[in-house]
């Protein structure tokens, strides 16, 4: 379990062992034990539904505490492009992104900018004849968790070229390199819309060590910003917004099948929309289709469970920002396509698969469990009701089974079992030793009420 | 391709048979009824999440479950009913698909790639693209089909661990 990092954690203080969460994890990875919800690292994705839905905001993401950024010589920040869509429409963006550079960075490299590059080799990548159909986006790291976890088969159809994010932290590193900066000296940092691309930092899948160090949430950092745009001096503006719309429109769902430019493209949000057309894919129905972008968020990265605006005003606004910006790439595209014939854009790692674990390693005896899960699950009252801690009675079935939960954890099922024991109870004082019987023990059965 | 003379042989996978060797372990069910839509791909959807949690291996659950939608999906666009049965032995699955349908007058020219007799209106609903047989053909290392016009479809597929 060494291997598995999780952003997302529980704040023991404030659950309160309700069962809002359990019910809404995609992948069944939490449980209620001893009144705290305890999350299974082996199962989780770091998709954030549970911060979303806890009424108690016992779910937490773990980021970088702003201090983190005095351990290097030269901090650069690289914003999601949902950042652009959490402020004001008034507010310029190279005013914005001079805001961000306030609150104690050196630079800002636009993930947007290196989103444009990502665009033009996905749109090469799409041309080989070889690839797996369909391709699946391989941007947003709790898919490409949710596909390790529960879609293994799927892994050869994720499109094996890097992030934008990780491709802007490349691109950063390299500026700060530039000025004469040493590596370790560069600190890089997202701006991150949610608690996935902290975990993808961390523990990247695809690559050997992530060319980022750390990530701030927008809801962190929103209110130093609103802070910084009061005071700053339209005089002293450095110029760093570069990109055109095809790159900040990857921020909402939708954006990235605008700008990667071939074939039959679908685009899915919503992580249980995204497991719908996965099992699909499954199944062979989608071989017909080029390219699939998946967001684990509604509404793409704009719905990420660390911003601040309301999704759908945030798609509206990222819309317009990415209008006014336009349709022409602003990166040099032959120079993207010869970096991408260099290999430069592609995952150097293979994306291993981490699937549930089997109900036993043997398959006989799998087999047999599986058998004697089907004959609890009858037996279960299939209310799914949650009180036992387990989603619903399947789980709890798959639970006992593989021994990390009994039976008389249904209180249905307690209930009967207390129901019985009266039963019994009353049934034996009634009963009167030979030596002082007058009468037989009358009327037995009366008490029967149903 | 040849077609099998007697359902029984392969309705008992437990049976042993000279190419499969593996023991029989468990088998599936399901009652398909044709034309009901609501309820279409929920057989295979569900074999593919058993067989995950047994452990079998995810290149070949891919396989079992394309094969399983395209027979199930058979079963719901063209017959009136029928059943979808896998059988799981140690060193296979087998799946097989039985129907009371109208059957297929030329199997050979429905193996063909693109061969269709879906009408347009379940071609507009995406299915009938002539390449569900050819697909669970593709899938599986053995497979055989048996049709009687007026009658039904048989199907059975093989697959190795």
């Amino acid at each position: 379990m060494r291997d598995i990092y999780h952003s997302v954690t529980l704040d023991k203080d404030k659950c309160r062992g309700c069962t809002n969460c359990i019910k809404n994890c995609p992948t069944e990875a939490i449980r209620v034990r001893g009144g705290k919800a305890a999350i299974l690292k082996s199962k989780c994705i770091d998709c954030g539904e549970c911060i979303r839905i806890c009424p108690h905001h016992a779910k937490i993401a773990s980021t970088d505490d702003l201090k983190t950024l005095s351990n290097y010589k030269y901090n650069i920040a690289i914003p999601a492009p949902a950042f652009y869509s959490q402020f004001s429409e008034d507010i310029d963006i190279n005013i914005l992104l001079n805001a961000l550079k306030a609150i104690g960075f050196d630079y800002v490299y636009e993930v947007a900018e290196a989103a444009e590059r990502v665009s033009i080799a996905i749109t090469n990548y799409l041309k080989k004849n070889d690839r797996t159909a369909p391709s699946i986006s391989s941007s947003c790291p709790a898919i490409i968790r949710l596909i390790q976890v529960r879609f293994p088969e799927l892994i050869e159809n994720i499109i094996p070229i890097n992030s934008p994010m990780e491709i802007a932290g490349k691109k950063a590193r390299e500026y700060g390199v530039q000025l004469g900066y040493r590596d370790k000296d560069i600190g890089v940092f997202f701006i991150t819309p949610c608690p996935a691309k902290v975990t993808s930092i961390l523990r990247p899948v695809g690559v050997k060590k992530s060319y980022i160090n750390g990530a701030f949430s927008i809801t962190q950092i929103y209110s130093e910003i609103i802070k910084k745009l009061s005071s700053i001096n339209e005089a002293d503006l450095e110029n760093l917004q570069k990109s055109s719309g095809q790159g900040i429109i990857w921020g909402v769902s939708g954006g990235e099948k605008h700008a990667v430019d071939y074939g039959n493209r679908l685009s899915v949000d919503g992580i249980h929309n995204v497991i719908n057309v996965l099992e699909e894919v499954e199944m062979g129905k989608l071989n017909n289709m080029d390219y699939i972008e998946c967001q684990a968020c509604i509404g793409g990265c704009i719905g990420g469970a660390l911003t601040v605006e309301n999704r759908f005003i945030a798609r509206i606004k990222l819309e317009r920002i990415a209008r006014r910006y336009g349709q022409k790439f602003s990166v040099d595209c032959d120079e993207v396509l010869a970096d991408y014939k260099k290999g430069e854009y592609f995952l150097k790692e293979e994306i291993k698969p981490k699937p549930i674990q089997p109900l036993d390693k043997n398959l006989g005896r799998a087999v047999e469990k599986m058998k004697h899960m089907e004959k609890i699950l009858e037996d279960l009252p299939g209310l799914d009701c949650g009180a036992c801690g387990a989603p619903n009675c399947q789980a709890l079935a798959e639970d006992i089974v593989r021994g990390y939960a009994q039976e008389l954890d249904c209180i249905i099922i307690l209930k009967e079992r207390v129901n019985e024991l009266a039963e019994k109870m009353v049934a034996l004082s009634k009963t009167v030793p030979p030596a002082m019987g007058i009468k037989e023990p009358e009327e037995e059965g009366t008490n029967n009420w149903d | 391709m040849k077609s099998y003379k007697s359902d029984k042989k392969y309705l008992y996978a437990d049976r042993k048979d000279k190419n499969h060797k593996g023991k029989f372990l468990m088998s599936m069910r399901f009652d398909i009824s044709g034309g009901n839509l609501d309820s279409a791909g929920e057989a295979s959807s569900t074999i593919k999440s058993k067989l995950k949690q047994l452990g079998i291996g995810y290149s070949i659950i891919r396989r079992v479950a394309i094969a399983s939608y395209e027979t199930e999906m058979n079963i719901v666009l063209h017959a009136n009913r029928g059943t979808l049965s896998v059988y799981v032995a140690e060193d296979h699955i087998k799946i097989i698909a039985v129907d009371e349908g109208p059957g297929i007058p030329n199997v050979e020219l429905a193996m063909q790639e693109g061969y269709s007799t879906a009408t347009e209106q379940i071609r507009e609903m995406g299915f009938g693209a002539g390449m569900g047989l050819p697909n669970m053909k593709k899938c599986s290392d053995q497979f055989e089909i048996h049709s009687d016009i007026g009658k039904g479809t048989k199907v059975m597929i093989v697959i190795f661990f």
